[in-house]
């Protein structure tokens, strides 16, 4: 069971919001006392997410929510946009597939940097990303 | 407009990176770079990101472009201080940095571009004796 303790939601439109965004899970991280290392993969994955929306949607939102599961404390980053959609996910979350110009490296290596991943997306209707890292998981 | 200095130093060229880049600031200081190593004629290129808290995949991809083009153009690059956490990040990530020279800090940085410049000069003057004798 996972319970959201707090919530705070940031909407994304342009590149700066995106450096607003990581000071943010940065801020929530630090409160729950996650460690250095932990807070980086989380800030990078949401660097890494924050840009596909960017990118693909034209921005969307982001939710950042402090949760708790039995006694571990985490941050659970939900990442929401009205874009065109992901038509075959498996294909997206492979290591060095991408429709754009990048690495391809943006989803698979988002999902290595935190301990729960979970993408839905409808072609037309959008995407939503949901990652929690545990504090110190 | 944010853009990050360019020091010159002999034929090396320093970056100190103090700011957490974002995109288009990367792409800015790619951009000012490989001009910069064209116009000094720049042998090496230190950039230290020792104030760097994250590195994802683009600014990854950057600092590997980076390395690439100044290598086309004669140029070393050196990244260093590069805080442990971004590197654990980074080989998570996937990105490896290949072709990248690294080191611990700048002075350690230095000492690697300029025992990099000494070998390329024994090799030009190696071969400049191994050359055909013209009598």
């Amino acid at each position: 069971m996972v319970l959201s303790l707090s919530k705070d939601t940031i909407q994304v439109v342009k590149e700066q919001d995106a450096v607003f965004l990581k000071n943010r899970v940065k801020e929530t991280a630090t409160k729950i006392k996650m460690g250095l290392v932990n807070q980086t993969r989380l800030i990078t994955a949401a660097s890494e997410l924050v840009r596909n929306m960017l990118r693909y949607a034209n921005g969307g939102r982001c939710d950042i929510e402090v949760v708790s599961s039995g006694r571990n404390n985490g941050v659970r980053l939900t990442f929401t946009d009205k874009g065109p959609g992901i038509p075959d996910i498996s294909q997206a979350m492979k290591d060095g597939f991408s429709t754009g110009k990048s690495l391809g490296l943006g989803l698979p290596g988002t999902r290595r940097l935190v301990n729960e991943f979970d993408i839905k997306s409808k072609i037309g209707e959008g995407t939503t990303v949901m990652v929690i890292k545990w504090a110190n998981g | 407009m944010d853009r990050i200095p360019i020091l010159r130093m002999g034929s090396f060229l320093l970056v100190t990176i103090q700011v957490d880049l974002y995109d288009r600031l990367a792409l800015t200081l790619e951009a000012d770079l490989v001009q910069m190593v064209n116009k000094t004629g720049a042998r090496g290129v230190l950039i230290d990101i020792s104030a760097v808290s994250i590195v994802d995949s683009f600014m990854g991809r950057i600092v590997g472009n980076i390395a690439s083009m100044s290598k086309i153009l004669d140029a070393e690059t050196v990244v260093v201080g590069m805080q442990p956490a971004v590197a654990i990040t980074l080989i998570e990530l996937g990105l490896p940095l290949k072709g990248v020279h690294t080191a611990l800090d700048v002075e350690k940085g230095m000492a690697l571009l300029k025992s990099m410049m000494d070998e390329d000069q024994e090799t030009d003057q190696e071969e400049i004796e191994d050359g055909p004798v013209v009598e």
